[in-house]
């Protein structure tokens, strides 16, 4: 599944990536999203998008459309 | 005293004669790690910003005394906040640049000073491993280590160093906690004598050797490129596909270059490799380990913190968007209500000082005491007169930013926004423009699409800044809302509720404008929305502090300068000619009249004269003949001559406006009559002739259409000025004009029009 299928609240661990857009995917990456790192969807903004998840000690607010790139497997 | 002691003066006297260049020091960080509180703590107020050559970077250089040590001083230069040194425009590859010494208008830094933010360690390592990579002598300074200890994060920083290979600092910046240490490590690093050899974390093989045949590549034609390629620019080149490293170099070297890079990458993909990926996993990898080695972590399980209590009710539905709404009212209020006793007493003050100036025996009646009393008393003083609510306004937004609600309201704008083309990061410049839009159109910088950035920039101009905060205030506390409505005990009225809904206007216009301009000239896919959600914190009163400063400063420099400069233009607009005819025709008529009247009445008579006297001199004014010439073209939004020259004047920055109404009513007002609220004077104006002769000029409607109008147009110079600067073209600052201009009549005419179909007139 993707990062963006996860419910809130729930952790799960990234296991690939879909190199749709190289330039975002460069981007997510470099901020820490790394195959191997723990994440957790935090909250939904009210509207349904964008999304903030917790990685590596910091908050991270992505869109649903760019989580769709993070391949995760729930812990 | 020491010999050394001796050379350090020596050098110092040397320095500052510019005999001796001071050593460069680059200072980096990702954005939000208390870069510019170091910078500032550094350097004092020792700094002047510039810009660099052919880009929109701008370029903060700081004079840092070096404490002990052979070297007196170094010049610390500010760079941007970047969390790579990938680059994907123009403006991103000046860090690179810089660092690697071949950006213009910089110097090669001595050394590179990176601040990391202790609380965020991992990410912010990132950006450390690139550039250590580049070669230059490096100090880190470990920030905010009073947040990372408060949330149980432990660093050993001189394990850190080790494994970093370099120094690594300690630091507080906003307490100012280990700055000596760290100016020493600096001096340290710019006195190294020993050029360092950098081991830069090595990528897989494939990759690496992909890098060496690039470098090749260039250096075998460096008479095409007149400077060595580095290693770091290589990478940049192969790695990061439609970059600005690539792009920048596909220009010089077209075909040939591209073909090597196809070659090259077709061949890492056949092995399997990545490009994009390979980078950051290798990095993080490492830092991986060096975390392992260098951080502690008290508990397992995170704690709930009050920054995640307060952010389940920020950014819930329904009570983030109450608590929204609820913070702009009131920042509103206050603008009214707290800056009231200070503009009260800076308008007593003037008053007083033009009426002082006017009583000197020497000045005669002439021109000269005109030009001092009603222009430049009146003139400047009625925009100076804002001063506090400017600086209240301008607090406000530094608190927002600075506790980081600002992240929070683009997290919840963010949805809205991509709906009419644009994304939350749109939402910081457009909430700065409205204090001013030439600090917001700078901060569209951010905005990493071209497009976006561009539809941002065509749009902040709408939001209503602090220059239209003067007309505003001027015209709701005098005409549309004279006697002021207070519910619930004063935290509610009704001046303060119209300011907000002229506010909301130029948001709910904003919409629609830019959702035209997304689907018509900049039609395009939707960028991404990466951003990091800082922590809530106390805002600093230094930085809150800082900025109000700085801005009330800016203002006022600003009316000290170009609206000082472009107010006596107006007032010799409004004053020449002054042909001695006019005056002559009235003294004849006022000799009549003594011999007629006497007593009170003849004192009524020669007050109407003199105003009939003054209201011919404006008339045929230059600035009047202009405003006459063009008054049936606004005659349907129920303005009269006057309201017409005073727009036209106003073009150039539009709080002048209030200064011309000032120069138009004192030159048209006896000096006994003279009130010291412009408003007051506005309010009691009739309209002299045509069909509403008789008729109050500022009725309720007339000032809300002039709102309107004040809310809409394009009337700032510097607005436009920065457009052109951060378009790099005439075209989009041309475009605005016209479209804002167009709209501001249109809107105007519905409301007047509107209204008085609606009986309101
Ligand atoms: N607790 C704590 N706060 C700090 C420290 N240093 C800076 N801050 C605060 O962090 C906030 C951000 O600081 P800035 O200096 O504006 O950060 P910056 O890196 O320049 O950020 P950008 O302007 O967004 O690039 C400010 O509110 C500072 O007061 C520190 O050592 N400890």
């Amino acid at each position: 599944m993707t990062l963006d299928q996860l419910q809130v609240g729930q952790s799960a661990r990234v296991v690939g990536y879909l190199n749709d857009d190289e330039a975002l995917l460069q981007r997510i990456l470099e901020m820490g999203v790394n195959r191997g790192i723990t994440v957790k969807l935090v909250r939904v903004a009210p509207l349904g998008d964008p999304l903030e998840v917790s990685l590596r000690g910091y908050q991270l607010s992505v869109r649903r459309s760019e989580a769709k790139l993070i391949q995760v497997e729930p812990a | 005293m020491s010999g050394a002691t001796t050379e350090t003066v020596d050098l110092e006297t040397r320095q500052q004669a510019g005999d001796v260049p001071r050593p460069v020091v680059a200072l980096v960080g990702n954005p939000n790690t208390g870069k510019t509180t170091l910078f500032n703590a550094l350097t004092g107020l020792r700094q002047h910003t510039g810009n660099y050559p052919g880009v929109t970077v701008e370029k903060t250089v700081g004079v840092m005394r070096l404490d002990d040590g052979p070297m007196p001083a170094v010049e610390l230069h500010d760079l941007p906040g970047t969390y790579s040194l990938a680059a994907r425009s123009p403006d991103e590859i000046v860090v690179a640049d810089v660092l690697l010494g071949q950006q213009r208008g910089s110097r090669l830094p001595d050394a590179v000073l990176v601040v990391v933010d202790a609380a965020n360690l991992e990410r912010n390592l990132f950006l450390v491993t690139q550039v250590i990579e580049c070669g230059r002598p490096v100090v880190v300074a470990l920030n905010m280590i009073d947040l990372a200890e408060s949330r149980g994060v432990q660093i050993d920083a001189p394990a850190l160093g080790e494994q970093l290979g370099c120094a690594v600092v300690p630091i507080v910046a906003s307490k100012r906690r280990g700055l000596a240490e760290l100016k020493a490590a600096v001096a340290a690093a710019v006195g190294d004598a020993v050029p360092r050899e950098p081991a830069p974390i090595p990528l897989p093989e494939p990759v690496e050797a992909a890098i060496r045949s690039l470098q090749s590549f260039f250096s075998r034609r460096m008479e095409q490129l007149t400077r060595p390629v580095h290693r770091v620019e290589a990478m940049r080149v192969l790695i990061d596909r439609g970059g600005q490293a690539e792009r920048r170099m596909l220009d010089i070297f077209g075909a040939e270059l591209a073909e090597q890079l196809a070659t090259l990458r077709a061949s890492l993909a056949s092995a399997d490799v990545q490009l994009v990926v390979v980078e950051p996993e290798t990095r993080y990898g490492r830092i991986g380990l060096i975390a392992e080695r260098c951080i502690r972590r008290d508990d397992a399980e995170p704690r709930v913190t009050l920054s995640d209590r307060l952010d389940a009710l920020l950014i819930h539905p329904a009570s983030g968007s109450l608590i929204f709404l609820l913070l702009m009212a009131v920042v509103f209020q206050s603008i009214f209500v707290w800056a009231r006793p200070l503009m009260d007493l800076i308008g007593v003050g003037q008053s007083a000082l033009g009426g002082w100036i006017a009583g000197w025996p020497w000045l005669g009646e002439g021109a000269i005491k005109s030009l001092l009393v009603d222009g430049v008393i009146a003139g400047v003083g009625a925009v100076v007169v804002f001063v506090p609510q400017i600086v209240i306004l301008f607090g406000f937004i530094a608190v927002l930013e600075d506790c980081g609600y600002m992240s929070r309201a683009a997290f919840l704008m963010d949805r809205l926004l991509s709906r009419c083309g644009l994304s939350g990061r749109s939402f910081v410049p457009m909430l700065s423009s409205f204090a001013c839009a030439v600090p917001g159109i700078m901060a569209a910088r951010v905005i990493e699409n071209r497009r976006d950035r561009l539809t941002t920039i065509l749009v902040a101009p709408l939001m209503s800044c602090s220059a239209r905060l003067p007309v505003y205030v001027l015209l709701i506390g005098a005409i549309v809302v004279p006697q002021d409505r207070h519910w619930l005990g004063g935290t509610v009225s009704l001046a303060g509720l119209t300011l907000l809904a002229m506010y909301l206007l130029g948001i709910v216009v904003a919409v629609p404008v830019a959702w035209l301009l997304k689907r018509t000239l900049l039609r395009g896919p939707t960028p991404p929305f990466v951003m990091e959600m800082p922590t809530f914190k106390w805002p600093s009163l230094r930085v809150v502090g800082f900025r109000m400063y700085d801005r009330g400063k800016a203002f006022l420099v600003r009316a000290g300068t170009i609206i000082f400069a472009v107010t006596i233009v107006v007032w010799g607009l409004l004053y020449y000619p002054h042909p001695a005819s006019i005056a002559a025709k009235y003294d004849q008529q006022k000799e009549a009249a003594a011999q007629t009247l006497a007593g009170d009445a003849l004192a009524d008579e020669q007050t109407r004269l003199d105003h009939e006297m003054q209201g011919d001199y404006l008339r045929q004014s230059a600035l009047g003949r202009t405003g006459r010439f063009i008054a049936p073209a606004v005659a349907p939004l129920g303005w009269d001559w006057k309201i017409a020259s005073a727009a036209l004047a106003s073009f150039p920055a539009r709080e002048i406006v209030v200064s011309t109404m000032g120069v138009i009513y004192n030159l048209g007002s006896d000096t006994d009559e003279h009130s010291p609220e412009l408003g007051a004077t506005m309010k009691a104006q009739v309209h002299a002739e045509g069909s509403l002769a008789g008729q109050k000029v500022y009725t309720p409607l007339v000032a809300v259409g002039i709102m309107v109008f004040f809310a809409l147009c394009a009337q700032c110079a510097s607005t436009l000025a920065i457009i052109k600067r951060e378009t790099a073209s005439w075209r989009w600052p041309a475009f605005t004009f016209v479209y804002m201009t167009v709209l501001a009549y249109l809107a105007t005419l519905a409301v007047y029009q509107g209204g008085r179909l609606l009986g309101l007139g």
